[in-house]
């Protein structure tokens, strides 16, 4: 994990202090609402329905047990008890007291946690794949270059004020869990015709009111080149994205009015300048940063200890866990855990404060004192012995964390809706707890397979509806909430979007109405084939049918 | 007199900035004054401020290219960069694109909705003076300059980025 040295330590402090005396300007009368808001915003604090909003960036995902017991600490001190995990790796508070936001920041600068750029129009939290550095299928650890990009647009002077939010992220992986082909700048790492590492570079991609899959600007970067290519597009952004209406200010939106070949050449007029500059990486700063994120000292193991087996056998509620939330590690004897916060009747991503205790307590014991944030969610212990595997979900149970419906249809995408947001035109919370009381029993659950359902409260599409397989959208018809279902999204490495499948839902509809989806996908599907597929085979109109269909 | 901060410094401002709107009779109404005349009016009124013996300068609004400034660039002492909100980021890069791009040594004004806490940012850019929004206590503003002790990037005043340095 990244460590901070003395200059990272100052930049924090200097953001604490200056946030303290911006927030006692705004208390004072000496700033108005409309010029504290982006100050604020740019420090993730929302004025929400009920209270402020603290969103907390956990860079690339990456938390220590201590920086979770220091979130705990939060959670109990300033916050109602609990904290909720967003869709961008981060984690949000929804209770704090304004005037507490200068001490919150305080607090989280002795952990070199912050609350910078996690809202705002600017570039925010840099996300990769959760399984960055331990995964099999892994050309090369995202970790470190995510590093660098953060550190690159925290304070951005030149991109500060953009014409909307910003966001980046990087894959390392075959098969992409970081949703990069709907971010406005999606990274790959990849290989060119000699063999180098570098990066392909899409720009564009968005989800919200108009969602887009993102367009290659660049096929081939090398590795020091990566910051002056990003400047470049953020140049042509700052300057010619549309600032006159905000449905319309996001890069996608340029690129599709500027035409990708026109936009491109403007990119690539506007790297001649600053390729080669002073902002060229070098091979000291690459080494530099992936020297935080190396493997750590694992033991020599087989795999398949009895340890494992024997549970295995006798065990049917561990096996069912390990079926479903353990996943093969690179390092042979260990496994990829992941605790899943989809209990029924809890809301998805929210935990409490003595779960992040918890979480911190077993990270350390069984994962090097390290989790990682997934954009489903979710949490994951990455470096788990799998003769422990056993002992530690016994403790996850303890404190109701041994979910096991990982990726299946219960383990939704949810965001905090019109209960918290004030933007939102609908609640989610509800809706994700109405679907999963509809779906009960684990072993049916299983037998549908990978499913996923993704919940938004509005078009900003923070619950990611749009990539959804079955995708879940809050509107409002004249003061009253209804709910939109699209079918067919995804964000894996062949990103799709949804369809709508016609007129939306009350509330009241939703369950019986993602239950008709399911039965269709029953009836037509070929073997275990997945959700997906099947859609993808049949198309939506038998769904349609089925839904819309008058009873007799 | 209004106040301007120069150089990191508070001083008498002794500009005008002249609206979009004007016409070229404006440089006979005040004789000897100095004005700042928007990127416009260079462009149609370019002789009749060849002619004028005040001294005289150039200011681009957030939608204009820094790349029309073209030969008047050389003999400009100041290039003003309009902020019609302070959340509008565009001057931002034409800074940066005035002092990097064409190597601009004269003054670079912030003009418009200049607030305290931009203008460590735009200092970055490459800003060096800042003609503050009205209400603004400009020895609170001179505060700015040190919100940081320094940044990450490459920027006009730490022209080498942190990694290099570290």
């Amino acid at each position: 994990m990244y460590v901070y040295d003395q200059y990272d330590h100052q930049m924090l402090a200097d953001r604490v202090a200056q946030f303290r005396d911006q927030t006692n300007r705004f208390l004072d009368g000496k700033l108005s609402d409309s010029e504290f808001l982006p100050l604020r915003l740019q420090n993730g604090l929302y004025v929400q329905r009920l209270a402020p909003m603290l969103r907390i960036a956990v860079p690339y995902g990456m938390l220590s047990a201590k920086q979770l017991r220091k979130l705990g600490l939060i959670a109990r001190e300033f916050d109602k008890g609990y904290g909720h995990f967003t869709t961008r790796q981060n984690i949000q508070f929804n209770w704090p007291a304004l005037e507490d936001v200068p001490d919150i920041l305080a607090h989280l600068a002795e952990v070199e946690m912050h609350a910078i750029q996690t809202s705002g129009n600017c570039i925010r939290n840099t996300t990769t794949d959760q399984f960055a550095g331990v995964a099999v299928d892994e050309l090369e650890d995202a970790r470190p270059y995510c590093e660098i990009i953060r550190q690159w647009s925290t304070f951005h002077p030149e991109f500060a004020f953009l014409p909307r939010k910003f966001k980046i992220a990087v894959c390392g992986t075959k098969i992409d869990q970081a949703a990069t082909q709907v971010h406005d700048i999606g990274i790959y790492l990849t290989k060119n015709a000699a063999g180098e590492v570098g990066f392909r570079i899409l720009a564009g991609g968005g989800l919200g009111r108009t969602p887009v899959i993102g367009v290659e600007i660049f096929d081939f970067v090398e590795k020091a080149h990566l910051l002056t290519a990003l400047e470049a597009i953020m140049r042509v952004y700052n300057r010619e994205g549309r600032r006159d209406n905000k449905y319309k200010a996001r890069i996608k939106i340029l690129v599709k009015e500027t035409g990708v070949e026109a936009f491109r050449e403007k990119v690539m007029h506007e790297w001649a300048q600053v390729k080669n500059g002073a902002q060229t990486l070098t091979d000291d700063e690459i080494n530099r940063c992936k020297s935080f994120f190396t493997a750590p000292d694992y033991a020599a193991l087989e795999d398949n200890p009895a340890a494992l087996s024997d549970p295995l056998g006798s065990d049917a509620l561990f096996a069912s866990w390990v079926d479903q939330n353990v996943t093969p590690h690179k390092q042979p004897g260990y496994a990829i855990v992941t605790v899943c916060l989809k209990e029924t009747g809890v809301a998805p991503g929210d935990v409490t404060d003595t779960q992040l205790d918890h979480i911190a307590d077993l990270a350390e014991e069984f994962s090097y004192g390290e989790v990682r944030v997934t954009h489903h969610q979710n949490v994951v212990l990455a470096d788990v012995r799998q003769d422990q595997l056993y002992t530690l979900w016994k403790k996850l149970n303890q404190q109701s964390l041994a979910s096991d419906n990982l990726g299946l249809l219960t383990d939704m995408i949810c965001c905090p809706g019109g209960d918290y947001c004030a933007l939102a035109n609908a609640k989610s919370i509800p809706i994700a707890e109405s679907i999963q009381r509809e779906f009960p029993d684990i072993n049916e659950l299983k037998q549908l397979g990978n499913i996923r359902i993704n919940i938004s409260g509005c078009m900003n599409a923070c619950g990611h509806h749009h990539v959804g397989n079955i995708g879940i959208l809050g509107v409002d018809k004249k003061g009253e909430e209804f709910y939109q279902v699209s079918l067919g999204g995804s964000s894996q490495h062949e990103a799709s979007l949804g369809k709508i499948i016609g007129p939306s839902f009350s509330q009241e509809e939703i369950p019986a109405v993602v239950h008709k989806l399911i039965e269709v996908f029953k009836a037509n599907r070929h073997g275990d084939e997945e959700f997906l597929s099947t859609y993808q085979r049949i198309g939506i109109e038998p769904f349609k049918e089925k839904v819309y269909a008058k009873a007799d | 007199m209004p106040k301007l901060i120069r150089n990191g410094e508070i001083v008498d401002d002794h500009w005008s900035v002249l609206k979009e709107a004007t016409g070229p009779e404006v440089l006979t109404t005040v004789p000897g004054k100095n004005f700042i005349a928007p990127l416009k009016f260079w462009k149609f009124y370019g002789n009749e401020l060849q002619d004028y013996y005040g001294e005289k300068a150039l200011w681009l609004d957030s939608d204009e290219d820094v790349n029309d400034i073209g030969d008047l660039l050389n003999d400009m002492p100041i290039i003003a960069l309009n902020f019609p909100v302070f959340s509008d980021g565009r001057a931002y890069s034409k800074a940066r694109e005035l002092r990097e791009k064409f190597g601009y040594q004269g003054e670079i004004r912030a003009i418009g909705d200049v607030l305290r806490d931009q203008i460590y940012f735009m200092s970055r850019c490459g800003f060096d003076a800042f003609a503050l929004r009205h209400d603004q206590d400009a020895e609170a503003c001179l505060q700015a300059f040190n919100d940081f002790h320094t940044g990450y990037q490459a920027s006009v005043v730490e022209p080498t980025p942190l990694f290099r340095r570290r």
